[in-house]
């Protein structure tokens, strides 16, 4: 049996990640909160799911955990553009081959190979990078709509800006449930977050 | 309760504080949220206390934050006649018919703390005052806005006029339904803060904040004092109703 390991997440990726993970956490369900207050579509988020106690709670915990998500999501992109993390990992990324990969997992002839991301894979992580960097803009467009009003307006106002922040939210949510999915389906996945390291065949797509 | 909270009704509105008040006892205490997440973390943070106590050093951070950004010549958006909401809504910490109705004839407005004058002022003196007005939007902190129109005296000729120290940090308000709360200097001498006598071309009714409301387009709705009865400057700060029981100070647009 083949026991030699690789770096398949660098330490860098693996704090940034699970920092991420808390701060989401922590913004999505005082987010939640926050929109039942004054809700813009016709549903409320279950009280359970929420975090603060009433608003006023609610608020104050979103406004203190936006700096550990912007701070931490800040250095995972300079990270991501600097170290060519986001050059190597995302791309190249043609539609072709996020059809072919989509048609190839929808059947189930997908293989999964740790370190090396298919097409729908690099798509969704490229999207949710980018929606983590909408639902921060679009946050401040909300937080500051005087102070900032350039982004408030690129966004079409500040009722607008509410609007996008929540579907971006929503974009995230629905990354984090199929991200979830998959661990649950492909659970050797998990480890190399926390350790770095997976099982050299494993790296090599060799049946797993 | 839950029906209070119903989308797309604004005029029940003014319902909200009333649940948040209840709500707020359960500040930072719903067992549910907080142990699901130390249970998501597996982290120990010590007694809700402590958490309470790390969210109020952060909000008292955001306000010099906000301080820093907040620029004294930058203008919040103006707005067109027909772009006013209609009808704009109420929102106190208490229901519309409970508003109180100041008597207008022998009101005089109280003035105290760092200024040069304390004489108090009649409504007509304040009229008499060089007037502005515009139309803003009004943004709440529970998410909804609506736009207004408001006119009245700019706060910063009305500073002038008592002879306020301008290097003092705080303007405080006490209003009529013991409200109370607090601006910042910078903010109280914004070209477009307004201490607001008419709503719309028509003095101000009861339930926009007879006699005057502090119409401050660059700060949330709940730092726009109704009912003011007195105002004051100092260099301690006051807080203010909601401020006291955790919304951000500052609260800046």
């Amino acid at each position: 049996m083949q026991t030699e390991k690789t770096t398949i997440h660098p330490l860098f990726v693996r704090v940034t990640h699970w920092i991420n993970a808390f701060a989401m956490l922590m913004m999505v369900t005082s987010g939640w909160k926050i929109y039942n207050a004054s809700p813009i579509y016709d549903f409320m988020f279950a009280k359970w799911l929420t975090l603060g106690g009433w608003l006023g709670g609610a608020l104050a915990w979103h406004f203190a955990a936006m700096w550990l998500l912007m701070l931490n999501g800040l250095a995972y992109v300079v990270y991501g553009i600097v170290s060519g993390h986001f050059r190597r990992d995302f791309f190249p990324l043609s539609p072709t081959a996020i059809v072919r990969d989509a048609w190839a997992a929808a059947t189930f002839r997908l293989q999964h190979r740790l370190g090396a991301y298919n097409a729908v894979q690099k798509l969704l992580y490229a999207a949710v990078v980018l929606m983590g960097i909408g639902v921060v803009v679009s946050g401040l467009g909300i937080w500051k709509p005087v102070q900032l009003q350039f982004i408030t307006g690129l966004l079409g106002g500040y009722d607008t800006a509410r609007i996008v922040h929540f579907w971006m939210m929503t974009g995230i949510v629905a990354f984090v449930a199929v991200h979830l999915a998959l661990v649950l389906l492909v659970p050797s996945t998990l480890l190399p977050m926390i350790t770095g390291r997976a099982p050299e065949h494993h790296v090599r797509g060799e049946a797993a | 309760m839950m029906s209070i909270l119903t989308p797309k009704r604004p005029n029940l509105a003014d319902l909200r504080p009333a649940l948040a008040k209840v709500e707020r006892r359960l500040f930072l205490r719903q067992a549910l949220s907080f142990g699901a997440l130390s249970m998501l973390t597996g982290c120990n943070w010590g007694s809700d206390d402590d958490i309470e106590k790390v969210l109020w050093r952060v909000s008292r951070f955001n306000d010099k934050v906000q301080a820093a950004l907040f620029s004294p010549n930058r203008l919040a958006p103006t707005y067109r006649e027909d772009q006013i909401t209609n009808p704009f809504p109420f929102n106190a910490f208490y229901g519309e018919d409970d508003t109180p109705i100041v008597d207008g004839s022998d009101f005089k407005l109280e003035v105290s703390g760092l200024v040069e004058d304390k004489t108090p002022w009649t409504l007509a003196r304040l009229r008499a005052l060089p007037q502005e007005n515009q139309i803003t939007r009004h943004i709440c902190v529970e998410g909804w806005s609506a736009i207004g129109k408001w006119g009245g005296v700019p706060f910063r000729t009305f500073l002038e006029r008592i002879g306020a120290d301008r290097r003092a940090k705080y303007v405080g308000f006490k209003c009529a339904d013991k409200y109370y709360s607090s601006i910042d200097m910078a903010t109280a001498l914004h070209p477009q803060t307004l201490l607001a006598l008419d709503y719309g071309d028509k003095v101000l009714p009861p339930k926009y904040g007879y006699p005057m409301k502090l119409r401050v387009p660059t700060k949330l709705g709940f730092k726009n004092p109704k009912l003011i009865a007195a105002i004051y400057v100092t260099n301690d700060n006051p807080g203010g109703y909601w401020e006291d029981q955790g919304y951000n100070w500052f609260s800046g647009s």
